[in-house]
């Protein structure tokens, strides 16, 4: 018992006294609430990302966004999805049936996955496998799968081209995006998730983000260009090029099939941003500035909603990015990752390295 | 040489324009380009972002207009183009001396000018028939009138239900007060 124990750390009220009713069944009960509270999770903030992306969007264009479903359009998800469900699910002829309806299933079950091990508070997260971060990376290949078999399947050659270009991309900025984790992985000296948290407690700059001097900022900077890279988001949006290619992967795709795909790009964004809060911003810490007054104010406030504040943040940055850049062509997109990121990124995990051995790194 | 390596900033072209006779550059001059490259590009992006952020914290000066919530409060911008339309004085007196330069103005022939005479024999404006399903709002006859008689209305709430309301007589005849848009028979 004790070693499935550490692997499910739900250590909160809840947990604990489900462990008190029923010793015996409460690593199932246990598992069951939190893959409830998961799924709950995962659909509530999907429709909370398409609002924000579509009211936030409207403002970055001086515009309004949606106004009339609802006050200020906070209805306007919901209605949304209830289109989405009524709508019937076109299968084009001479697509492969059984690929056609298995794709759209991978992208989501990789969210679902990876929202798993996020440490959201102390006692709050579902896993924390040794290797968090190894995990991380495999299950996101999972996502790169899903495009792929969409696009092989829709018998349609815009769609494949849109395939072909996401996996190209998101393929090559793992590179990147492995690298600058491996970096914060041989700072900390932990592959877990919560442990990497973990290891940043105490003020504000002892999060990774400012303790290694410069290169954090670096690394932050560079993590946020590559995981845009890595959702498929403006300016990096080369898969689903509306002007080239009317939607990419997902252009024979309607109705819940379409919004599995819909989902699981917002969710990603999501997880991307909540793996930025683990890795530099700190978790799920307050960020104490070292003054005992402020510090006991910004203490009392629970752990979960400091990661989700600093997660939106991120999100907020990503929004910023996508309503504002152009689009990149594919020619530039793969220098910038192959010219640019990737011997930056070398550099960098090397001068994280003397920078270990000099003992500068917190 | 240095035409060559600009555009290759700027385009970005693949394979890269190249030059016949172009002496190699050192090392020390790649890095230099290849640094400021970064730094300009990056000085541009946050350039761009700083706009946008503007945009975003100031929700007051969106252009979306709620428009049946606001149609009391609505003023249509400067440039709006509406209806032709001929601005009475208070004493019901117009500009227009039924010239008929409009009418020529016009590319649609939306405009037709119907003049008589006044008791003294003099040429004045009897009824200015404008067929406003015909009219493409370009103004023409508004740079054309040499007296500034007509102007473009800021109305766009200009549906009706018979093809027949479509023509209007935009001078008011004294006698019957005003009735601006009154059905025409000229149709």
């Amino acid at each position: 018992m004790s070693a499935a124990e550490t692997l499910y750390p739900l250590h909160n009220g809840i947990g604990n006294m489900v462990r008190d009713f029923f010793p015996e069944s409460a690593f199932y009960i246990n598992a069951v609430l939190g893959l409830t509270a998961l799924i709950i999770l995962v659909s509530s903030l999907a429709s909370i990302l398409i609002y924000l992306e579509r009211k936030v969007s409207g403002h970055f264009q001086v515009r309004l966004g949606p106004m009339r479903v609802g006050y200020h359009g906070i209805l306007q998800p919901i209605a949304d999805g209830l289109k989405l469900i009524l709508k019937e699910i076109l299968k084009p002829k001479g697509a492969d049936a059984l690929t056609f309806y298995l794709a759209p299933m991978f992208p989501l079950t990789a969210t679902f996955l990876i929202m798993a091990i996020l440490p959201y508070d102390h006692h709050l997260q579902l896993a924390d496998p040794a290797g968090g971060v190894l995990y991380v990376l495999g299950i996101s290949g999972l996502t790169v799968l899903g495009l792929l078999l969409a696009g092989w399947s829709s018998n349609n050659k815009l769609s494949l081209l849109g395939a072909i270009r996401a996996a190209a991309q998101m393929i090559s900025f793992e590179i990147s995006l492995a690298l600058i984790i491996l970096m914060i992985v041989m700072v900390s000296g932990t592959a877990s998730l919560r442990e990497i948290v973990l290891s940043q407690q105490g003020l504000i700059f002892d999060w990774w983000i400012f303790k290694l001097p410069f290169l954090g900022i670096l690394a932050f900077i560079m993590y946020l260009v590559v995981s845009t890279a890595e959702l498929n988001r403006t300016p990096f949006d080369l898969a689903e090029a509306e002007s080239e290619l009317t939607a990419g992967f997902h252009t024979e795709y309607s109705g819940m099939s379409f919004a599995m795909f819909f989902f699981a790009e917002f969710v990603n964004m999501f997880i991307s941003a909540a793996l930025a809060t683990t890795f530099f911003l700190g978790g799920f810490h307050a960020p104490l500035i070292g003054i005992s007054f402020v510090d006991h104010i910004l203490n009392s406030i629970p752990g979960f909603i400091w990661f989700f504040g600093k997660t939106f943040f991120i999100i907020f940055i990503y929004m910023w990015f996508r309503w504002t850049f152009p689009r990149l062509r594919i020619d530039q997109l793969m220098s910038l990752e192959w010219k640019m990121m990737l011997p930056v990124n070398l550099i960098l995990l090397m001068m994280v390295g003397v920078f270990m051995v000099l003992g500068w790194a917190g | 040489m240095q035409n060559y390596e600009k555009m290759n900033d700027i385009f970005n072209t693949y394979p890269p324009m190249k030059q016949k006779n172009v002496p190699k550059e050192s090392l020390l001059e790649h890095s230099t380009r290849y640094l400021k490259k970064i730094c300009t590009g990056f000085y541009s992006l946050i350039q761009g972002m700083d706009i946008t952020l503007k945009y975003f914290l100031n929700p007051k000066k969106v252009i979306t207009q709620q428009y049946p919530e606001n149609r009391d409060t609505l003023k249509m911008f400067d440039r709006f183009r509406g209806p032709v339309s001929l601005p009475h004085n208070e004493n019901g007196e117009h500009a227009c001396t039924a010239c008929g330069i409009c009418e020529k103005a016009c590319p649609n022939g939306s405009i037709s000018i119907l003049a008589t005479k006044d008791v003294s024999g003099r040429k004045v404006l009897g009824q200015y028939i404008y067929r406003i399903s015909q009219c493409t709002f370009c103004g023409l006859c508004v740079e054309a009138c040499p007296f500034g008689a007509i102007v473009l209305a800021k109305d766009f709430e200009l549906t009706v239900y018979d093809r027949n309301e479509l023509t209007w007589v935009l001078n008011k005849s004294k006698s019957q007060g005003s009735s601006d848009t009154s059905q025409g028979e000229y149709s």
